[in-house]
């Protein structure tokens, strides 16, 4: 009976997982389906026909294509500042012991913590009240903000588990402070950073709410889609949709290979250097 | 270099000052500017000013409590709903996961990186009365012949619960990632069975991730409008949609700007509250 009600209860887990994940990807699944539909109108919401039109040249419409050139300029420049700016935050958290440790870590955390709207509205509020005109520089000031956050802590979590004594390593054998940094250190941070960087990337060309408050007539990828949704959303939206997400997948799937490959590489060559012993 | 060496100490404050510059002149700076905003009065022919106008926060009160009381209402039942669906999810990927575990975690997390109003409106397609769950509903119906699922309160939970889940799947994998199997294995040698072994070992020690996740979920929920936008209809409408809409299309900046320090106050009132009944202290270390 106990066995039975294991066995149910083991089986029953792996259904309700597989349902989740069903959930979870349906809606990509519909974006990618009506990626290939022929609509008849300009409502993309029924389907009418199989095409594979939308494929073949799925940036002729002038304002999407500036749209997400906008974006990932803004996306671009937004995660390298962020990234550069969120590293040494988190190199003086961990590294150093100083006063003002606890007021820095709470302006990391309160960004995070602040809905988007709140922190749109309030830089609306800066701008208008000093005559700041909004447009791609603002844009760019306002996503910084909620990149830095992401940033540290992405980069504070390779930087906990860092070995101080290869650092040592380096000055003992005559590097300087620069030198050590740039051939010991950022190497080994390296993956944070690039997953910061990408983080930032991420989050800065999906942003919505807060570039809606500070964008003036600069229009973006997710603003370009909100002025559409109103009159009917171009096919070739989803094919950008469907291009997303297999982009995202496949760096991340890349991501974790590199990494099991790595960590199999080094138990062989951990187990061979204790056989030698 | 020389001027580093003679005062280590400067190191840190060098470190984190172009990074906080930055923070405060665009993160706190601005949260002033909307509070005076807030107690401003005029319009945006005259213009606007510092008049001390507490009364906007009256009005805005007032005039808009159902929507607040709505956005706290969807955001608490869609963060209970993500964390009834995240949690078998992540359970399983993380218990069940084997060599498979962080390809599946890329699975559950890359639908999320699909820019966030291309899956709102997904959402719209799913639920559209001409869609497939609409017709099946009907046909077994739990829907009435008419009954509609978008354009209702449903479907505007529904899109809020979809577009947070990683918020709460996230944390609740980091937490359920740490549980130790051989704790499991010992409470069932103690005899007991895997309601008992849940409640006592895996609930317990994915608390932390329980309290994160649901805080990262429901901040972000209750400030939504996107959702209620495209998935409702004015009767949906949450505190978000007054905030936005008072701020870019009425353009009264005042009111808009009292209605985000409401919205403000009340998440971090209401974190205060859940944390010291968690005993977010005991949790987080």
């Amino acid at each position: 009976m106990r066995r039975a009600r294991r066995f149910a209860g083991h089986h029953l887990l792996t259904l309700v997982a597989l349902l989740g994940f069903i959930y979870i990807l349906a809606p990509i699944a519909v974006i990618a389906l009506f990626s290939f539909n022929d609509p008849a109108g300009k409502y993309n919401y029924t389907w009418q026909g199989f095409t594979t039109q939308y494929w073949q040249n799925p940036f002729d419409i002038p304002a999407l294509r500036d749209a997400l050139i906008t974006s990932i300029q803004i996306a671009l420049l937004a995660s390298i500042i962020a990234t550069v700016l969120g590293t040494l935050i988190s190199l003086a958290l961990v590294r150093h012991a100083f006063r003002g440790r606890g007021t820095t870590n709470l302006l990391i955390f309160l960004p995070m913590s602040t809905p988007e709207i709140v922190m749109g509205a309030s830089l609306l509020a800066l701008f208008l009240n000093l005559g700041v005109a909004t447009g791609f520089a603002t844009i760019l000031l306002a996503h910084v903000v909620f990149c830095i956050a992401f940033c540290v802590v992405t980069v504070k979590a390779r930087l906990v588990g860092f070995d101080r004594r290869l650092e040592e390593a380096a000055m003992d054998l005559g590097a300087n402070e620069v030198r050590t940094f740039l051939r010991v250190t950022l190497p080994l941070i390296l993956p944070g950073v690039g997953a910061a960087a990408l983080l930032s990337f991420a989050l800065s060309v999906d942003d919505f709410v807060i570039t809606n408050f500070t964008h003036g007539t600069v229009v973006t990828f997710p603003l370009f889609i909100w002025g559409a949704a109103r009159v009917g959303v171009p096919v070739q939206v989803n094919v950008i949709g469907t291009l997303i997400f297999l982009v995202a997948v496949g760096i991340m799937a890349i991501g974790v290979l590199v990494s099991t490959v790595r960590a199999r590489r080094d138990r062989a060559l951990a187990e061979r250097a204790a056989e030698a012993h | 270099m020389g001027y580093l060496r003679r005062h280590p100490r400067a190191v840190p404050y060098l470190l984190i000052a172009p990074g906080l510059a930055w923070l405060a002149v665009l993160f706190v700076v601005p949260l002033y500017y909307l509070v005076t905003t807030s107690l401003q009065s005029g319009d945006i022919y005259e213009g606007f000013r510092l008049t001390w106008q507490w009364s906007n926060y009256g009005d805005m009160l007032s005039q808009y409590r159902p929507q607040l009381v709505r956005s706290a209402l969807y955001a608490a039942i869609a963060t209970v709903a993500a964390l009834l669906i995240a949690y078998p999810i992540v359970y399983f990927i993380a218990r069940r996961g084997g060599q498979w575990k962080s390809l599946l975690l890329v699975l559950l997390v890359a639908p999320f990186f699909v820019t966030y109003l291309i899956r709102t409106i997904a959402w719209q397609t799913i639920l559209a009365d001409e869609g497939l769950v609409v017709g099946v509903l009907r046909d077994v119906h739990i829907l009435a012949p008419d009954g509609r699922l978008l354009a209702t309160s449903f479907a505007v939970v529904a899109g809020i619960t979809y577009n947070y889940f990683p918020f709460m799947a996230l944390p609740l994998y980091v937490a359920l990632e740490q549980l130790d199997g051989r704790l499991l294995e010992a409470s069932s040698d103690l005899y007991a069975n895997s309601v008992r072994s849940f409640l006592r070992v895996t609930l317990p020690i994915s608390l932390p991730g329980v309290f994160a996740g649901t805080l990262t979920t429901f901040i972000p929920a209750m400030g939504d409008f996107v959702n209620a936008q495209l998935l409702g209809t004015p009767k949906q409408y949450m505190i978000g949609n007054v905030i936005q809409s008072k701020f870019l299309v009425i353009v009264d900046y005042p009111l808009a700007s009292a209605g985000a320090v409401i919205l403000m106050v009340l998440i971090l009132v209401g974190v205060a509250i859940y944390a010291r009944a968690l005993g977010a202290e005991r949790l987080t270390g």
